[in-house]
């Protein structure tokens, strides 16, 4: 996992709101794997492409966001599905933070394991921002994990909450069960306990 | 005398509570887990935690089986096409078999949807904590379990410490009270649920069922209220554990026996809620109000009774959900004003981990006694068991009689990469739990509905109310 440094990028605004994981990526893609040189296309795929594989016109294809590493979303971004494929999906296309007023709860955490930043932002400030993007296509947003501030596209300063334990997996690039390791002593301490009083689960 | 209110807990609290190794100061808690299933899209797991030197740490505690891509007319795996789709079946059942864990595979008789197949194998039950990396493992929250959807990362999290992080979600209690309609079922009630607080309603929260409704029911009844609570953006949804849910995990494979039985029975009657717990949000819901129910969106929160018609995005004062109404009505090519029973379908779909089981079946199967379906019907079985259940019992003459067709168990048409589709542009009454845009395949219309719905949708080509169809 890369640890979070702050950074600028073009921002794309996604304008759909409860955008489920299967809009992020379709299900006949699941069963591929991540390293898959096709990946990147699978993102937001029925929405980008035609049945017959030319582009649409939807705005993730437009040229002014060809070099995007940030989503400026709506309300329940990344409800439904848990898979993490949608997370993996946005990875291939160099995303690297999604603004949105509220996530799903399983897609958040996914996009936590993977070091992918999900930042929520009041519905207002997310709709102000994406009326500003759509004006000037190809703006750029500024993000700092670390103060937990969004600079939006008129250099307008946005604060978020961040959990601190989040925070840190994600300034530092922490593998988890590394992590989880370090309490192997309390783990084993744990077990021998909850075993001898519930022998009925094992 | 009452207990304390800051001493008094939840049914989800005392799980919870149950369950924690340790806890860091920004409120993470370290979660043992008792169970884990899985299926077979998460077979890469076990080569990508073998690559990081890291083993299986409860073999014993984990329960596998291939349901997503399994279609519904293969019996074994040499029946599946060469492909991607027999290679993550056999990639899943090699694993099983290099690591030694439970696996239920495709000649097993007890293999099924895996939300299906833990309640029935007494894998899930009341007390334990359970993930598995599916957003529907909510379900087995009926028999008061503590399970949730997970990530893959989250999932070889499982598999190589046998725990989990978690921050405690806030409580929320949805109590639905009065008698529900005759011929209405499970789905109504929890598609009213979704409907009332929304898609997002539930994100953040734990949800507890309660009330006279959510206690009248079967327990695959509740697992239906309980599958859909991901649907309301929570990812779980917990029923309290009563002499139903005892009576229906006492004899099953996994349940424990004898004097474990006892030192399991004496936890469990501990674990409804306290009188005075504090829920940080409370829902009430009138059972005796809900009429049968049909979505008409892209979001299961869009739904109306089968009375009504069409919404129209005009009269909805905000702009950015009247906004998405317009794209739904759009993508499903619906007209605001329309009466849903004027809708005419393509296709019905009865199955999935919402509405596969037998009490599913049989509603079906009344429906569609000495009738005939006008659109092509498929009806999928949630396991083996069931499939033998229903047979033992003739639905499945019903069903042939009726001119629908009677498969192998699997999540078919509910996720539609088995083979079993929808093509562009066809409308289906489905008993499953999402009409997203594309979840049937690429430009499906799904209308989601309850089993005795889809019945009557199919053999009258058009959403009906079944109930006039009730002998």
């Amino acid at each position: 996992m890369q640890p979070f440094r702050r950074f600028s990028a073009v921002a794309v605004p996604i304008d759909i709101p409860n955008c489920d994981t299967d809009q992020i990526i379709p299900a006949r893609f699941l069963r591929r794997a991540k390293d898959d040189p096709a990946y990147a296309r699978f993102l937001l795929h029925d929405l980008r492409y035609h049945t017959d594989d030319t582009e649409t016109g939807f705005i993730f294809n437009q040229i002014p966001y060809a070099d995007a590493q940030i989503l400026v979303c709506d309300i329940n971004w990344g409800c439904g599905s848990s898979r993490e494929a949608a997370v993996n999906a946005l990875m291939a296309n160099h995303i690297r933070a999604v603004i949105a007023p509220t996530f799903g709860d399983i897609h958040y955490s996914n996009c936590i394991k993977n070091g992918l930043l999900p930042i929520r932002l009041s519905a207002a400030n997310c709709n102000h921002i994406r009326i500003q993007l759509h004006e000037s296509p190809g703006a750029s947003i500024t993000i700092d994990l670390e103060e937990q501030t969004v600079s939006g596209p008129d250099r307008e300063g946005y604060t978020f909450d961040f959990d601190p334990m989040d925070k840190i997996r994600l300034l530092h690039g922490l593998d988890d069960i590394n992590m989880t390791l370090e309490h192997q002593a309390e783990i084993e301490a744990f077990e021998r306990n909850y075993r001898k009083k519930n022998r009925w689960i094992f | 005398m009452n207990t304390p209110r800051s001493h008094s807990k939840t049914l989800f609290e005392k799980i919870f509570d149950r369950h924690v190794i340790v806890t860091r100061e920004s409120g993470d808690a370290l979660l043992f887990i008792d169970r884990q299933l899985i299926h077979d899209l998460h077979y890469r797991a076990f080569e990508e935690l073998q690559a990081t030197g890291r083993t299986i740490r409860y073999p014993d505690q984990l329960f596998a089986t291939p349901d997503h891509s399994v279609p519904t007319t293969a019996k074994k795996l040499t029946d599946i096409p060469q492909g991607e789709m027999r290679d993550t079946v056999a990639g899943l059942q090699g694993a099983a078999e290099r690591i030694g864990f439970t696996h239920f595979d495709m000649t097993d008789p007890r293999h099924g949807i895996v939300h299906v197949i833990g309640p029935e194998q007494g894998i899930t039950l009341p007390g334990l904590t359970l993930v598995c990396g599916d957003s529907h493992t909510s379900t087995h929250g009926a028999l008061g379990c503590l399970s949730f959807g997970i990530g893959s990362t989250e999932v070889k999290h499982v598999l190589a410490t046998q725990t989990l992080w978690q921050r405690k979600p806030r409580n929320m209690r949805i109590t639905v009270d009065g008698t529900l309609g005759p011929g209405l079922s499970a789905k109504d009630i929890i598609l009213a649920i979704i409907r009332h607080i929304g898609a997002a309603g539930g994100t953040g929260y734990a949800i507890e069922y309660a009330g006279s409704a959510i206690r009248q029911l079967s327990i695959e009844g509740r697992m239906t209220i309980s599958n859909m609570t991901i649907e309301a953006g929570a990812r779980f949804g917990i029923i309290a554990p009563d002499d139903k849910t005892l009576e229906y995990v006492y004899g099953r494979p996994h349940a424990p026996t004898g004097e474990k039985w006892e030192e399991a029975m004496a936890y469990w009657r501990t674990l409804p809620s306290d009188d005075t717990a504090v829920f940080a949000k409370e829902i009430n819901i009138n059972a005796a109000a809900i009429e049968p129910t049909v979505t008409w969106g892209n979001s299961p929160q869009f739904c109306v009774g089968i009375s009504d018609v069409i919404p129209d995005p005009a009269s909805e004062t905000d702009l950015a959900t009247r906004a998405n109404m317009e794209s739904a009505l759009t993508y499903m090519d619906l007209l605001p004003g329309t009466p849903i029973n004027k809708i005419e379908i393509d296709r019905v779909f009865i199955g999935s981990c919402t509405n596969s089981r037998i009490e599913d079946l049989r509603q079906a199967a009344e429906v569609f006694k000495g009738r005939c379906v006008v659109v092509p019907t498929l009806v999928v079985p949630g396991s083996g068991l069931v499939k033998s259940e229903a047979e033992r019992e003739g639905l499945d003459r019903i069903f042939i009689d009726a001119g629908a067709q009677w498969r192998e168990p699997g999540c078919s048409m509910c996720v539609a990469i088995n083979g079993d589709v929808l093509l562009p542009g066809q409308r289906c009454a489905s008993t499953s739990n999402r009409n997203f845009q594309g979840r049937q395949g690429m430009g499906s219309r799904t209308h989601l509905v309850s089993p005795a719905m889809a019945a009557a949708a199919a053999v009258t080509g058009r959403f009906t109310d079944s109930r006039q169809l009730s002998r």
